[in-house]
């Protein structure tokens, strides 16, 4: 009996070797280890066997079907194995088909930059200001040191809705609004849209954004603002971008200069994008003026503060090499979908 | 401002490529603009003797000449031109060489003849007859300059002077001039300032024996001084004038407009002159224009003046606009024989209110504005009659006729070195400031800073500062950070219009930015009615067309017209949205208009319908937070006029507590055929700002579900026009608290079903968060669901 146990074991085992799929091999476990199976019948010969015999050959018996179990169960691991990396071989995809891509919008060109240059700010400890777009002469100009009649108002072509109120054509009013509300120590941005009777065309438009900034408080040097230009021109443009700044005249600041960038193109050597100067000019700044600050209600002569004031789409098209200001404003869906 | 060099050579020793010179003087504060050499577009051109002229062999028209170039060998050259004769010089265009404009001059064959050039006319070398007054239009210029066979013709003719073009602001009118700009090179270099006292000899006679001045106004006027020149030549001027005028950009008139020109630019003083036969009585009085009062002025125009103008007027008349152009008949003619200069100085505002006014802005006009100073009109005048002397045009009269009303003092400032370093963030000892400042013509005396007159802008001590520092170098300033605390945040309004915009773009929207000013016919394009308040706008006075003539009252025609334009460009689609501003005008005109922020949203084709429009809307109200809103068909009073623009039967507005804040559906077909779209489109609207007034619940946890939920689909028949949000409300109401979730999943309406009816489906999931739910009370809750149904006119399929 034993050996008919032992023989049935090695059966198993080799015929274990050649089963191909999990059918073959459930109707394996049937034929050695089921009930009616070559196991369950030498087990059942086993009445006959002496008290002594019996739980010896029992013991051989359960090992010998543990043994194939086992067997049996590794074997079906290994072709489940098989079986898995040939449906997988079988399931492969051209990878290079498109993607089902869901349908997500865009921000447009200036919001991107706009909130940016916010994140740059609120980082630096800036509130973000608002004013309005309809605004009375005495916050664009008058307040700002530029008087009725004053030469510089001939800069800024004013679209007028009364003798007194007209389309703010720089975003400075907003630092009038700031300073008469609050006290030192003032820092903000106020970022809006501005208002210029220039016709449309690759380079100008009658309306565009401007980024305006206020610090006011006791000791703020001129080199305070120097820093923060760099600062900011740095976190929008990269570590490697200079700034220069050449003496100007803004009647509300005092001094005042404006702001060049070293040409992105050419590096500083001259090309036909910076006009052969090297140079780009980005936009304008200066020591609050004290007769602004007088108007505003705060002692020169205890606070100072400076002041910059940079148009949004020059910095957005030149971020992205948009060459003509007009696609900004048509919204073209081919245009939008590109940032 | 367009400056010589060699005028500036004439004030300071400066020798410098052109280059250095503008670098250094942008960086002072005199932005140069562009720099150019004269003729630099005149290549290869040079004097030639015509040796030999003869008859063209094959032609009546052409000449053919031996042209000695100041080469080994003379040079055969064909001209059309009939004005040549031998032993004239002219200028001959190498082979090779290139003119003004762009054009090349090759050798090659007129007629079969070889002609290895050409002789260039004045035109050809990019000049005129005001630039050589000699030279004849229709042929070869024939020089009658010093100048010799093979000499560069820019040397010859004297274009080889350096242009250097200024931005001058509008604080320096003084630097709109050669001295003004030669002091700040003075300044700028460290340069010594050539300056010079004009003088002229003169003859006996007394200038009130000719004229006499009187300002009538004192505030607007205030100085005036009249000088007479007897015995005028009225001629051309000579070349060396010429030649700076004509650098300058001054087109050359004759010797004695010249001159005042001259003056003009070397001192930045305006300069008119008369003809003393036209001022009548010989008397000038500046006054103020009477009512009605008219002048023909110089270019021809008659204008009518007001009071508040300023004139120069005779006896009788006004014979100027004063600071802005003389009158036609005072000026000069070739047969003027006695001349009053005038140099005076009047107010800038009043200057620039009446150049506005009447429409002409002149050299003059601009330079007054800026507002010039009084103390330099005397050595102007000065130095017009010593060009007169030295151009030999005529003998000026001895003594001047000086009406000065100037009470400007000079302005005194601390001086305080160490505020400009604290100031400025710098430390620059103070010997150095002292040293900026007198280069910059300040007396610095016992702390005090004494301003020089011609500096009209230095008032407090941040001018001082900007003095200092821009000859310190701006770019030597070091970049400092700001310190102490701040508290930075975003505003409410600032907070949403964020949320609102990553909401959008989450959505699958495009932003947008639209002007915000529209045509008043949108209006009509919207199919407002007519007296729908929206059309009351804010107008732009001075618009640059009706197109962009009013302030948006309604964000609308701003998202219709891009949804036009992208069909029109052949877009398949676009989905997009726009946070905008609306200008709402005040009732009372002094006030400024309100302006909302509103959200506008727009979208046609990828199979967008209605209910896309309405899922945007949801999912903008569920991701601020809002649950408890009401979606009803919009109707004509809900408060929002944007409905007339919609398809009545698929528009919808949306209500929180009975307010409307937000309207969206399908365009009406008389908007989109308005706006050319071809396909349906939808657009909608959200109130921004009023939205901000809504308390949004912080949200809070509930806890994930326990016990298993129950489903049940239900189908029902109803009336097609019963909405099934009352069917939604009537079966939550019914339910109650277990009714976990209730959704749409079928509408229908076709066969088996009867006309005027449809069948609606919804799936319900039936949950209680205190124990598994039985069988019965699912049941129970479908027969209460079919009872109140039953109330509303529904009957379970």
């Amino acid at each position: 009996m034993k050996e008919q146990l032992q023989n049935i074991e090695l059966r198993a085992k080799k015929e274990l070797e050649s089963v191909k799929d999990t059918a073959e091999l459930e109707s394996l476990r049937v034929r050695f280890l089921g009930k009616k199976g070559e196991l369950t019948a030498i087990l059942k010969g086993m009445a006959g066997l002496s008290a002594e015999q019996r739980p010896v050959i029992g013991q051989i018996a359960n090992r010998i079907r543990a043994d194939i179990e086992d067997a049996i169960s590794n074997r079906l691991k290994e072709i489940s194995a098989q079986q898995e990396a040939k449906r997988l071989v079988s399931e492969r995809l051209d990878v290079t088909l498109p993607g089902k891509k869901p349908q997500i919008g865009r921000v447009h060109p200036l919001n991107q930059v706009l909130n940016e240059i916010e994140e740059i700010f609120i980082g630096m400890g800036f509130d973000i200001a608002e004013g309005p777009e309809v605004e009375y002469d005495y916050y664009n100009f008058e307040a700002l040191n530029l008087p009725p009649d004053h030469p510089a108002r001939d800069t800024q072509d004013t679209f007028y809705i009364t003798d007194s109120i007209l389309l703010r054509t720089q975003t400075s009013g907003v630092q009038v609004h700031v300073m008469e509300k609050k006290k030192p120590p003032i820092r903000i941005i106020a970022p809006g849209r501005v208002y210029r009777s220039d016709a449309v065309d690759a380079t100008h438009s009658p309306i565009f954004h401007q980024i305006e900034g206020l610090v006011v408080d006791r000791g703020i040097t001129m080199a305070d603002l120097v820093g923060t230009l760099d600062l900011m021109m740095k976190r929008l443009y990269g570590e490697d971008c200079r700034i220069r700044l050449r003496p100007h005249h803004f009647p509300f600041t005092e001094p005042s200069a404006e702001v060049d960038v070293l040409c992105f193109n050419c590096g500083g050597k001259g090309c036909s994008m910076c006009k052969n100067e090297g140079y780009v000019e980005l936009l304008g700044a200066g020591m609050v003026h004290p007769k602004v600050l007088k108007n505003c209600g705060i002692d020169p002569e205890e606070y100072s503060g400076f002041a910059f004031g940079l148009g949004l789409e020059r910095v957005v098209m030149r971020k992205f090499g948009i060459n003509d200001m007009r696609m900004l404003y048509e919204n073209d869906m081919r245009f939008l979908e590109q940032f | 401002m367009d400056l010589s060099i060699k005028w500036l050579k004439d004030y300071v020793d400066i020798d410098l490529p052109a280059k250095e010179l503008c670098s250094r003087l942008t960086m002072t504060g005199s932005k140069v603009e562009g720099f150019w050499q004269e003729g630099e577009e005149i290549r290869g051109v040079v004097v030639g003797r015509l040796l030999k002229v003869v008859p063209h062999e094959n032609s009546d028209h052409l000449l053919v000449c031996t042209v000695d170039v100041g080469g080994e060998e003379p040079l055969q050259i064909v001209t059309g031109a009939q004005n040549v004769r031998e032993g004239d010089l002219v200028p001959v265009a190498l082979d090779g060489s290139s003119l003004p404009g762009g054009v090349r001059i090759k050798s090659g064959k007129l007629r079969g003849v070889v002609s290895s050039g050409m002789l260039c006319s004045i035109g050809e070398l990019g000049l005129t007859k005001h630039d050589f007054p000699y030279a004849d239009e229709n042929g070869i210029f024939i020089l009658q300059e010093d100048c010799a066979p093979g000499e560069d013709i820019r040397q010859a003719i004297g274009l080889d002077d350096t242009v250097v073009e200024f931005e001058i602001t509008s604080n320096r009118p003084d630097c709109l001039s050669v001295i003004g700009l030669a002091r700040e090179t003075s300044a700028s270099f460290g340069l010594p300032l050539k300056e010079k006292s004009p003088s002229y000899k003169g003859i006996d006679g007394d200038p009130f024996e000719y004229l006499d001045v009187r300002i009538d106004n004192p505030v607007l006027c205030k100085r005036y001084i009249g000088g007479i020149v007897r015995n005028v030549k009225i001629a051309p001027s000579p070349r060396w004038l010429r030649e700076r005028l004509r650098a300058s950009g001054v087109r050359p008139i004759n010797n004695l407009v010249d001159i005042t020109n001259y003056v003009m630019l070397e001192y930045g003083q305006p300069m008119h002159a008369f003809d003393i036969r036209h001022v009548g009585g010989g008397k000038i009085i500046v006054r103020n224009a009477a009512q009605g009062e008219r002048i023909t002025t110089l270019d021809g125009v008659e204008r009518e003046l007001s009071p508040e103008m300023l004139v120069i007027a005779d006896s009788s008349k006004p014979v100027a606009v004063a600071g802005v152009m003389g009158g036609e008949y005072s000026g000069i003619m070739d047969d003027t024989v006695t001349v009053v200069f005038e140099s005076a100085c009047f107010d800038g505002a009043s200057v620039r209110r009446t150049a506005r006014k009447l429409g002409m802005r002149t050299d003059a006009s601009s330079r007054y504005e800026k507002g010039l100073d009084a103390k330099n009109c005397l050595p102007a005048i000065l130095r017009a009659f010593e060009l007169c002397e030295l151009l030999g045009c005529g003998e000026p009269v001895r003594g001047l006729i000086d009406r000065n009303c100037d009470t400007r003092e000079q302005v005194v400032i601390p001086f305080e070195p160490d505020w400009i370093n604290r100031f400025l963030g710098v430390s620059i000892d103070e010997e150095s400031m002292k040293e900026y400042l007198s280069r910059l013509g300040f007396r610095v005396e016992s702390g005090m800073i004494y301003s020089p007159s011609f500096r009209m802008d230095i008032e407090s001590k941040a001018d001082i500062a900007e003095e200092i520092a821009r000859l310190y170098g701006y770019d030597k300033i070091p970049g400092t950070i700001i310190t102490g605390v701040a508290n930075a945040r975003l505003t409410k309004k600032q907070e949403l219009e964020r949320k609102l915009e990553s909401c959008c773009v989450a959505l699958g929207l495009n932003q947008i930015n639209t002007f915000s000013f529209i045509s008043p016919r949108c209006y009509d394009k919207i199919a407002l009615p007519s007296d729908s308040p929206l059309r009351k706008s804010v107008v732009i006075l001075n618009p640059l067309g009706e197109d962009t003539s009013v302030m948006r009252t309604t964000v609308l025609p701003s998202m219709c017209e891009v949804l036009s334009r992208n069909y029109n460009n052949r877009n398949p689609q676009a989905a997009l949205f726009e946070l905008g501003t609306e200008y709402i005008p005040d009732a009372d005109p002094r006030k400024l208009p309100a302006e909302p922020s509103r959200l506008a949203v727009g979208m046609y084709g990828r199979g967008f319908d209605f209910y896309s429009i309405k899922g945007v809307f949801e999912g903008i109200l569920e991701a601020l937070g809002i649950n408890e809103y009401e979606v009803e068909a919009a109707a004509p009073d809900c408060g929002l006029d944007e409905v007339y623009s919609m398809h009545p039967g698929r528009s919808a507005c949306v209500k929180l507590d009975g307010r409307p804040i937000a309207i969206f559906g399908e365009l009406h077909p008389l908007v989109l055929n308005a706006y050319g779209i071809g396909a349906r489109a939808y657009a909608g609207k959200l109130l921004v700002s009023e939205l901000l007034e809504v308390e949004v619940p912080q949200k809070q946890y509930r806890p994930l579900p326990k016990y298993p939920a129950t489903s049940r689909d239900i189908s029902l028949v109803c009336r097609e026009e019963l909405p099934v949000a009352r069917l939604e409300r009537t079966i939550k109401d019914a339910v109650g608290q277990v009714l976990e979730k209730i959704a749409l999943f079928d509408v229908y309406q076709g066969e088996q079903i009867e006309k005027g009816m449809k069948s609606v489906s919804f799936s319900l999931t039936l949950r209680s968060h205190e124990k598994t739910l039985t069988d019965e009370q699912a049941d129970a809750a479908i027969k209460r669901i079919v009872k109140a149904l039953k109330e509303l006119g529904a009957e379970i399929r």
